[in-house]
């Protein structure tokens, strides 16, 4: 019976290896969003295609839609934007698209030679709306609910996979809660 | 030579002041809430560091949100208040004490707690038993009982 106190530093060891374990190649990079259940904060935004068009968050309303954060000047959405267009064109997913601390000629220009997934673009050269929203860095992407309500955040490049495995099964909850 | 050793001098001089000198204040009070509060802001995007020296867009983006926000006159809470809901926790490097940090706060003291009832197990065992390990064997035992006693017992 002594003998078995020998173990307790032992056994300590062990559980401690275990929880330095489970840490280890965890991504720490991608934080979940402080707005998740929260609705979308307040803005009013021209779009894209139209300066004098003025967009609340109104446009979040009716039904489960993405919301993409992106803008010319980085690299990763470049990667990320095929799959966009096969979620749009494929898939018929809903997204709105948020162009964050870019310049309009060259986001239409972008989205002329690339294709454009987006219902609609809602721009945002100061990237006011986007610091409310909590974005840290391109592209990042948003689930939001039919009642406007933040229900994911990805950051990082959407790809086939993240797609699938990540953000579809969440997508789909929403859209038949909605 | 000399005049370069200076030059360097200054430009190391001028960086380290740069953040808050970027930026104007109306009263030295508010340039030293917005060093703290920028120096406790840790920045989303490169994780490991303060926004007060990230080159991070998102860092420069809340430096100035935290410039405008003590220019107003918001006090130090309400405006790392305003930073967390919207980047979260997480951008606090001074974790508040609510029902989820419990542990974490009282690690420490749960650690120093265990550390001495351990000590102090020991030094009770370690005191009790030095009486023990002169115990008699049997045969002195019943030696001493006759000594004692005078007599074996017969009652």
């Amino acid at each position: 019976m002594r003998r078995l106190y020998l173990f307790i530093p032992l056994a300590l060891a062990v559980a401690l290896g275990v929880v330095l374990a489970s840490g280890i190649g965890r991504d720490t990079s991608s934080l979940d969003s402080a707005l998740i259940g929260e609705p979308v904060p307040a803005f009013e935004l021209a779009t894209l295609s139209d300066p004098d068009g003025a967009r609340t968050p109104d446009v979040f309303r009716g039904q489960t839609q993405l919301l993409n954060v992106w803008g010319t000047w980085c690299p990763s959405c470049r990667v990320e934007h095929p799959e966009l267009m096969r979620l749009a064109d494929e898939k018929g997913i809903p997204i709105v698209g948020l162009n964050y601390k870019d310049n309009r000629d060259a986001a239409l220009k972008w989205l002329e030679e690339r294709g454009d997934p987006y219902s609609v673009t809602l721009f945002d050269p100061q990237g006011a709306f986007g610091f409310d929203l909590g974005v840290y860095g391109a592209p990042e992407t948003y689930i939001i609910d039919a009642e406007g309500i933040v229900r994911y955040r990805h950051v990082g490049v959407v790809n086939e996979q993240v797609w699938r495995e990540t953000l579809a099964p969440v997508f789909e909850q929403y859209r038949q809660e909605g | 030579m000399r005049a370069f050793c200076l030059l360097a001098l200054l430009l190391v001089t001028l960086n380290a002041a740069a953040t808050s000198a970027t930026y104007q204040f109306e009263s030295e009070a508010d340039r030293e809430r917005f060093r703290t509060l920028t120096s406790e802001l840790r920045c989303p995007k490169c994780q490991n560091q303060a926004i007060a020296d990230s080159n991070a867009p998102i860092a420069s983006d809340m430096r100035e949100q935290v410039h405008r926000m003590v220019v107003e006159g918001r006090s130090n809470d309400a405006i790392m208040e305003a930073m967390v809901s919207r980047f979260g926790e997480f951008v606090r490097y001074r974790p508040q004490v609510e029902p989820r940090t419990w542990l974490l706060w009282l690690t420490p003291l749960i650690a120093v707690g265990v550390g001495l009832i351990v000590i102090g197990v020991l030094l009770i065992r370690s005191s009790r038993r030095s009486p023990e390990s002169s115990v008699l064997s049997e045969e002195d035992r019943q030696r001493a009982d006759a000594l004692l006693n005078g007599s074996p017992r017969d009652d």
